[in-house]
């Protein structure tokens, strides 16, 4: 398919200018979770440890990539009254087989993650892509527009996830960094000038993640990128 | 535009090619889904016993948990009554494996408290003795509970515990699975009083009073330590016939 659309238009194909931007935009000035403020949800339920919300970030960026691509390939194709129900179709479809394949390549977190793998479907950047970019698009332009939201999530999933884990629990990926007793690499109780520290109980629970969010977004407006900021 | 004929086309032909591709994944994985089920299952079992293995229950191949299996572990089913129960009883009564591992904990929990299926594995070790496990479920806050109890051979003692749970809040009521600390805390614990009868382990809000029968709650997951607690004491006296017939013997 790629081959033909490269003999009939060159620029479809390529990675240019405005490519590259398709991929770093949501990372930055169009950001899923910290400009679009969507898929809070499961960024509050999967961020308690960074190994979730590792295998969570590549299981959207999988679904948001592939869901686009699809959507694209049949966008003349479907039915303008039912366009709704057939993306949620291909999003569904999409999420089912993730959460075979996790199941069977990598059953831990398969059972850790279930209910929310599920959830993947209700997510709304995956389905705000589809309607918004893939109805309009080529299918290579889709692809890349999946992917960059997709990692675009991913980065702050990972972000507040690292947060909380090291705050609430003093673990990082699951190894003991820093808390109270001699299971941790840096025991606390142990040295008298930082007796004082030990982990929050709050970071572990979803509060948390809204509170991590909103610092996130106001770090985001307020020192990477200004002209977010409305003055007016 | 599209005509409404048109349009049921294309959903029918979509959905069509959709349910054939899922339905070909899910069957070409079952094998591999079950298997991993099994092992799961099987890990968590090992897992109240991994002082005496010496191992660490989530960190073994699959090879490793079935060689365990082959080598050490025998698998036993009984009845309330304490009666042993044979492979074709368990087997009519809807498992088809007819193994202890085969007993599916929460059908069990569903059924009349008399006509439940008891599962035990007794790992013996290299020199001879002998360590049962017992399996229990219970609820905790959101969900159910459940674990295995390994218990040393003078069937008074905790030798290790293992605990799952379908919903428990993380970092609450979730530590009675993810706190290997608080879980080694039931290693030595006595499950039976002085006067022979089986009391369980009792968890207790604010630290354990009596040391030889009681471990300390958790901080924020009062409503899930209870449910651990009551799980052990119904749990571990439903064996109570079990137990009896096996210090007989």
């Amino acid at each position: 398919m790629a081959d033909v659309k490269v003999a009939e238009k060159k620029s479809t194909i390529g990675f240019g200018k405005a490519e590259r931007k398709l991929l770093t935009d949501p990372l930055d000035s169009n950001n899923p979770i910290t400009v679009q403020v969507l898929g809070i949800c499961s960024a509050l339920a999967v961020t308690t440890g960074l190994k979730n919300a590792t295998v969570m970030a590549i299981a959207v960026v999988a679904v948001c990539a592939f869901a686009n691509l699809i959507t694209s390939l049949l966008r003349n194709s479907i039915p303008k009254a039912v366009r709704m129900i057939v993306q949620l179709v291909i999003i569904a479809a999409l999420v089912t087989i993730v959460e075979l394949t996790l199941k069977a390549v990598a059953f831990d977190s398969y059972k850790q993650l279930s209910v929310f793998i599920g959830l993947i479907i209700t997510n709304c950047i995956v389905m705000g892509r589809l309607e918004a970019f893939a109805m309009a698009n080529t299918p290579y332009r889709s692809l890349l527009d999946g992917i960059g939201n997709g990692i675009g999530y991913g980065i702050i999933l990972l972000a507040v996830a690292f947060i909380r884990e090291f705050f609430g629990k003093g673990e990082i990926y699951g190894f003991k960094i820093i808390g109270v007793g001699s299971d941790y690499a840096l025991d606390t109780a142990s040295i008298g000038w930082l007796s004082w520290y030990s982990n929050n109980g709050l970071m572990v629970l979803f509060p948390s993640a809204m509170f991590v969010i909103g610092v996130l977004i106001w770090i985001h407006r307020g020192w990477i990128n200004k002209d977010l900021v409305d003055v007016s | 535009m599209h005509s409404t004929k048109q349009i049921i086309i294309f959903v029918f032909i979509m959905t069509s090619v959709v349910a054939v591709i899922l339905a070909g994944m899910s069957t070409a994985l079952k094998p591999k889904h079950e298997l991993n089920e099994a092992i799961y299952a099987k890990k968590a079992i090992l897992a109240a016993v991994e002082k005496k293995l010496e191992i660490t229950a989530s960190e073994l191949t699959t090879e490793q948990v079935i060689n365990i299996f082959d080598s050490k572990i025998k698998q036993d089913v009984f009845d309330m009554k304490g009666n042993p129960v044979t492979k074709d009883q368990i087997i009519a009564a809807g498992y088809k494996g007819g193994l202890a591992e085969s007993i599916d904990m929460i059908k069990e929990s569903k059924k009349p408290e008399s006509e439940r299926l008891l599962p035990m594995y007794t790992l013996t070790d290299d020199s001879g003795k002998k360590t049962y496990i017992f399996s229990v479920i219970g609820k905790g806050l959101w969900d159910r509970i459940w674990g295995n109890i390994a218990v040393e051979e003078d069937l008074k003692t905790v030798a290790g515990v293992d605990f799952d749970h379908a919903g428990e809040t993380p970092g609450l009521g979730a530590e009675i699975k993810d706190n290997a600390a608080w879980k080694r805390q039931f290693v030595g614990k006595r499950f039976v009083d002085n006067d022979g009868n089986i009391t369980g382990v009792g968890v207790i809000k604010g630290g354990a009073k009596e040391p030889e029968w009681q471990v300390d709650g958790i901080s924020g997951a009062t409503i899930t330590a209870d449910g651990v607690d009551e799980m052990l004491a119904r749990g571990l006296g439903y064996y109570g016939p079990v137990i009896k017939s096996l210090q007989k013997s």
